[in-house]
């Protein structure tokens, strides 16, 4: 398992580096003089010195990119250039209230998605997977932002059972905490429990008509027995690394979703930051999404392994 | 190998298995949902596309003594807050979508196809550097590229297209990769390599040919897709700006009149969610249908 991990960091590294490129590469995309731009309205010429001095702009662009490295490599992301607070900061302090938006949102999604997904299976041409699949597909096709605006219209404005928009840390008022992120939370988790739904009903039409199950049947074993023990536990592997790869998705529905709900997230701060021109709080929120994802896919590939014992054998 | 065969007489050249296309559209037709998809796709060209020519007020056309008016029969989806026609802005709005969803989506196709062909057909070290840079453009979710690129390009309409379709582009280099794989594997390009048919020639004429449905359905969704993003981007600020119309401006700017106009909101929601779903409904139509499994 060690080995297996370790190899698959090694083979993350050239993709890392890409997506450092990449980055570093946005910022020549804008017009003009990127310092000028760092530097603010007021264009003091000793900040644009120091600037110039700081990311070696004078040098030949791989010397820049070196630089731009360096500085990552030791924790340096760069100075967000509204709230002069170190973007790395900025990041850690706005994360975990994302992470919390999207660990509600993925519960969500797995108490609506999978139960749906494996009676949708059971039931195949009823009636009742039916209505889960144009549920599903209608949970595709419903752009978040606006089920968000007609949630709060409706749980807010018209019934006022739920605020419409805030944040309380959970170690502020766990309570209170939970009750404003529900909404968001919900609004989030059921594009992914649409997904979850069709990944989870394919791999249990697949495991349903496998010889063990028949087998479980035969001996008389119950059917919400067979149903969960057998059939789900071996359609799960699938539904795992679907589940992790769904990060991409929970993060950006997350910026739209904390955005309507005025949720101060990390996807508050890169829409903010784009309007601020604050590049290098764009281009640090970028940087950290695309490797966590990147780590989060190696994790969706040693979890396969660990409950997948044939994998292990190659 | 292919010169040593040259004195040999050439044989006929292999048919290509073609995806039987009639077969295909027959099966189209005889699905509902599918049926459905079209119908609701078609509606929405056709109005983006007439636009023009409706009897509907100017999109930007304001009217100050109809502020923020209840749907009526003057004003069939009411006035947004300096009294434009939300129906007239939905309409033009439509074309702003559709452009979006398409012109990315062509975009993606154009670069990642032949891209992901390269990656295929030649191995080796051409398919481990476009693999990586696939795989590093996956790693940074849609929306966030999308953002990203639309911050630092500056926001626009085109950009956002820009924008929407090189983030898409990692999902056509994959699947025109494996497909392209696949195809390789095949009698009849063994065949047809044998017989001296040259590396373009192979590809026009057997790879493009047989990877081109499952791509078709790949793009169909991928506009449902590029839709949303387009939508997100506007609601955002970042897409088609103001005051030119689209769905995902006007939302952003109906989340603050919540309260006293509803019908500002409920509008273009709807109508990204009906065209959506109806290229939803199209793909996985043409799915089945260009599915040779199954017949």
């Amino acid at each position: 398992m060690l080995a297996f991990l370790g190899r698959r960091c090694l083979i993350a590294i050239p993709t890392i580096i890409l997506i450092s490129i990449f980055v570093f590469g946005l910022q020549k995309l804008l017009p003009g003089d990127p310092v000028l731009v760092m530097a603010g309205e007021e264009r003091d010429p000793e900040l644009i010195a120091l600037l110039r001095e700081k990311y070696r702009l004078n040098d030949p662009i791989p010397v820049q990119y070196a630089a731009w490295v360096g500085n990552i490599v030791q924790g340096d992301l760069g100075i967000s250039l509204r709230t002069q607070q170190p973007v790395t900061a900025l990041i850690a302090e706005k994360l975990p209230v994302t992470v919390q938006l999207a660990v509600m949102a993925l519960i969500i999604a797995l108490v609506i998605g999978i139960p749906a997904g494996v009676l949708s299976a059971y039931k195949k041409g009823t009636w009742i997977d039916w209505v889960a699949n144009v549920v599903a597909l209608s949970g595709l096709s419903v752009p978040n932002f606006w089920l968000g605006i007609m949630m709060i219209l409706l749980v807010s404005v018209q019934l006022g059972w739920l605020p419409a928009s805030g944040y309380v840390p959970l170690s502020e008022d766990p309570g209170q905490s939970i009750r404003t992120m529900l909404m968001p939370a919900f609004v989030l988790g059921t594009a992914l429990a649409a997904t979850l739904m069709r990944h989870t009903r394919s791999a249990m039409l697949g495991v349903l008509q496998s010889d063990y199950v028949r087998t479980a049947r035969a001996k008389g074993m119950g059917e919400g027995t067979v149903l969960v023990k057998h059939a789900l536990r071996n359609a799960l592997v699938p539904i795992v690394t679907v589940t992790t790869l769904l990060f991409g998705e929970l993060l950006a529905g997350a910026v739209l979703t904390e955005q309507i709900f005025t949720i101060p997230g990390f996807g508050k701060l890169v829409v903010d930051a784009v309007f601020n021109r604050d590049y290098a709080v764009v281009q640090g929120v970028v940087l950290c999404t695309g490797v966590a994802f990147i780590f989060l896919n190696i994790l969706a590939d040693a979890t396969q392994r660990v409950l997948n014992p044939r994998m292990r054998q190659e | 190998m292919v010169e040593k065969l040259g004195a040999v007489a050439p044989a006929p050249e292999p048919e290509p298995e073609r995806p039987a296309g009639n077969r295909a559209l027959r099966k189209l037709r005889r699905s509902p949902a599918a049926l459905f998809g079209g119908l609701l796709v078609t509606f929405f060209v056709v109005v983006a596309v007439l636009a023009p020519v409706l009897p509907i007020p100017g999109p930007a056309e304001t009217d100050w003594g109809a502020v923020r008016k209840a749907p009526s029969m003057a004003h069939w989806f009411g006035t947004d807050e300096i009294g434009r026609d939300v129906l007239s802005r939905m309409i033009w709005g439509a074309q702003a979508s559709l452009l979006a969803g398409v012109v990315s989506v062509v975009i993606a196709v154009l670069l990642g196809v032949p891209l992901g062909v390269l990656a295929g057909y030649a191995r080796g070290w051409t398919d481990a550097v476009i693999s990586r840079f696939t795989e590093a453009l996956l790693a940074t979710p849609f929306l966030i590229l999308a953002i990203a690129l639309a911050a630092f390009l500056g926001p626009s309409l085109t950009n956002a297209m820009i924008a929407i379709g090189l983030s898409a582009m990692p999902i056509f280099i994959r699947l025109a990769r494996a497909q392209t794989m696949s195809v390789l594997t095949e009698d009849y390009v063994e065949s047809a390599h044998a017989v001296g048919v040259g590396h373009l020639a192979l590809v026009w004429r057997y790879v493009l040919p047989n990877i081109f449905p499952p791509i078709l359905v790949q793009a169909t969704l991928t506009i449902a897709t590029a839709i949303i993003a387009e939508a997100s981007l506007s609601f955002l600020g970042l897409g088609q700006q103001p005051p030119a119309p689209s769905w995902g401006s006007m939302l952003n700017i109906a989340k603050n009149f919540l309260e006293q106009a509803p019908w500002m909101a409920l509008w273009p929601g709807m109508a990204i969610f009906l065209v959506v779903l109806g290229f939803n409904l199209l793909g996985d139509g043409l799915r089945d249908a260009l599915d040779p499994r199954d017949t």
